[in-house]
């Protein structure tokens, strides 16, 4: 791993990020690593500029929430928990095995920082409805981010939890959708259309920015936004990414739930991802 | 960072890979999906449903021959069953996919009062039975038959194999009324052919006979238990397997029959909880026709089962056959 001084720090946690989630990847040969790839700019811009924690101590009352709505991201979680220092990054080595505290789906028991078990899709926004609320009545300062990817769109669940914060006028609870346009049985325009999305949030009664949730830049200016703003209602950032980002060969692969990855592309993807990194620092 | 780790064996999960067959098994691909295209060739109200996962049920098979007979209702459980007593309702047949936990737990009430309330013929057809995924508690359908089983007039059915699967599905269609049947996808299993089987709905099926131990089982746990007789074999006990593809209406009559005939050891074994499954029926059956032979479960446990390896899992909470053959045999 390589550390650079003249490159925006978010850049080099990112890159961080991506390639513990490709380490882990490797490890089973398997899992949503086109969809780490793709949301690692929003993590890193959460877990390493906007979120409020400790890393020795994940249950300290004051912490901002995040909550794995998506589960199977995981593997993209667990990668911004390492590099936040709340799992040791040798642990990544266990990754999906039996009795590993990094299981394929986010769940509260088996992973600090995990707050909830979220694979069961659509249910994020109502907890973090409820853990705002719970926040607020206890006058704890915390701020909830609760994380969905844009197939929990479809879930009615997660418009009764949208028109739940804003009538509360829930201004602890920032939501961050990863849209990817993917879901399981194909792009999710062609699954379930959700758009004009910004209008229907807007509609909801929530504070709404859409940004290009690669370009850090402007994810954390989005971040700051939406912490900083003075309204009293719910803010969500609709992040559009790309899935592989940040290695050619799977960005330009067929998309697909799963993308595809033969054995030995785990170790070309690093080597790729380090030489991006190690030019963009020398740059 | 230069830390060292001892290194463990890895054991990769089969988390979503979940096919049930064992290295080098038979096995037939998309059985469900196949045999739907055979259907709809019969019948004009037949249309597929899914809540996003028609790739993940096999129902994509189907989807590809009959674009225009298929609705993708986007990741919407409620919904998908819902509408699909809505088409029942103007005389069509859906069949509607998801993933056994959600179809069942996430929309519970549209089946209990949109479809089973007014007997409309949806049939619900759903992935990743009891523990068939190493992916954790929000895939493991644990509990699925207990819940389905307290909603009138529901007809359940829990398929062995591939063969299973092609055969009940025209037989399920056959019969008026809403159906939820767990499915096996991706390379099922091929094991029924080897005996003289044909699946009725609402019949059990002897498949062999024994005189020490009966085990009544159904879905995929009458494979083990018939891989378990053949282990049992090999130290004289005999092992006879009743199967009950169909788990309400049960076939009280062929269970009461096998059940009473004297001196054998009865075991349910089913790929569910201890609660509220096969296991709990055919007991209940049992003492209120006063048969009380010799009782034991092979279930899940009343718990929120591990993530992991399949295979690890199997072993852990008891139902892979080495870890039944040596229970049965502490029975006797
Ligand atoms: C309630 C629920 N329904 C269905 C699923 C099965 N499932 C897992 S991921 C997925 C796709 C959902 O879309 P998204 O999260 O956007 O997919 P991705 O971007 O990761 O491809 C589906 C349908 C689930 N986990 N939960
Ligand atoms: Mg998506």
């Amino acid at each position: 791993m390589h550390t650079a001084s003249n490159l925006n720090p978010l850049a080099e946690h990112a890159y961080h990020i991506r390639r513990y989630a490709l380490q882990m990847g490797e490890i089973q040969g398997q899992g949503y690593i086109g969809q780490a790839l793709g949301y690692a700019d929003v993590l890193a811009t959460a877990y390493c500029h906007a979120m409020q924690f400790k890393a020795a101590d994940p249950d300290w009352q004051q912490r901002d929430r995040f909550l794995l709505s998506h589960g199977h991201y995981a593997i993209a979680h667990y990668a911004a928990l390492i590099e936040a220092g709340i799992i040791p990054a040798e642990e990544l080595e266990t990754y999906g095995c039996d009795d590993s505290r990094l299981p394929m789906s986010g769940m509260a028991a088996y992973t600090p920082g995990m707050e909830i078990s979220g694979g069961s899709l659509g249910q994020g926004l109502a907890i973090g409805v409820g853990i705002a609320l719970g926040l607020r009545h206890q006058n704890n300062p915390a701020f909830v981010y609760n994380s969905m990817s844009d197939g929990e769109l479809d879930e009615g669940a997660t418009w009764e939890a949208a028109m739940s914060a804003a009538h509360y006028s829930l201004s602890n609870l920032i939501c961050l959708v990863d849209i990817n346009n993917q879901q399981a049985d194909g792009h999710s325009s062609k699954i379930l259309s959700f758009e004009p999305l910004a209008d229907k949030w807007q509609a909801f009664g929530w504070h709404v920015q859409r940004v290009n949730g690669n370009d850090l830049a402007a994810v954390k200016q989005a971040f700051d936004t939406a912490r900083h703003l003075e309204a009293a209602q719910p803010r969500v950032i609709l992040c559009d990414t790309l899935m592989g980002k940040g290695v050619p060969f799977l960005e330009q692969r067929d998309k697909n739930h799963f993308i595809r990855v033969d054995a030995a592309e785990w170790q070309q993807a690093i080597a790729i991802l380090d030489a991006a990194f190690n030019s963009g620092a020398q740059a | 960072m230069n830390v060292t780790v001892e290194k463990k064996p890895r054991l990769t999960t089969s988390a979503m890979i979940a096919s049930i067959a064992a290295e080098g098994q038979r096995v037939k691909a998309a059985p469900f999906g196949h045999a739907l295209v055979e259907l709809a060739k019969e019948r004009p109200d037949l249309v597929g449903m899914s809540a996003d996962l028609s790739k993940y049920t096999d129902l994509h098979i189907f989807a590809q021959a009959h674009p225009e007979r298929f609705y993708q209702m986007g990741m919407a459980e409620q919904l998908l069953l819902a509408a699909a007593g809505g088409m029942a309702k103007t005389g069509l047949m859906p069949f509607a996919t998801s993933y056994a936990v959600f179809a069942t737990r996430r929309a519970y009430d549209f089946i209990h009062q949109v479809i089973c309330e007014e007997d409309l013929n949806v049939k619900i057809c759903a992935a990743l039975p009891g523990l068939t995924t190493g992916y954790g508690p929000s895939h493991q359908a644990t509990e699925d038959i207990a819940m389905m089983r307290g909603i009138p007039g529901l007809t359940i059915v829990d398929p062995c194999d591939a063969l299973d699967i092609e055969q009940a599905v025209p037989a399920i269609a056959a019969h008026q009324g809403p159906v939820y049947m767990r499915l096996l996808r991706g390379n099922v299993p091929l094991v029924l052919d080897e005996y003289d089987y044909q699946f009725e709905l609402g019949k059990a099926k002897r498949l062999r006979d024994g005189k020490d131990v009966l085990i009544i089982a159904s879905g995929i746990m009458t494979m083990r238990a018939l891989e378990t007789s053949d282990a049992l074999a090999k130290d004289q006990v005999e092992v006879a397997v009743l199967h009950v593809p169909t788990i309400k209406p049960l076939d009280e009559t062929t269970i009461l029959q096998e059940a009473s005939k004297s001196g054998r050891l009865v075991i349910v074994a089913e790929n569910h909880s201890v609660i509220g499954g096969l296991g709990e029926a055919v007991a209940s059956l049992l003492l209120r026709s006063s048969v009380t032979p010799a009782f034991r479960q092979i279930a899940l446990p009343d718990a929120f089962l591990d993530a992991g390896a399949l295979p690890t899992l199997h072993d852990r909470y008891g139902i892979s056959t080495s870890v039944m053959a040596s229970k049965i045999k502490s029975w006797l």
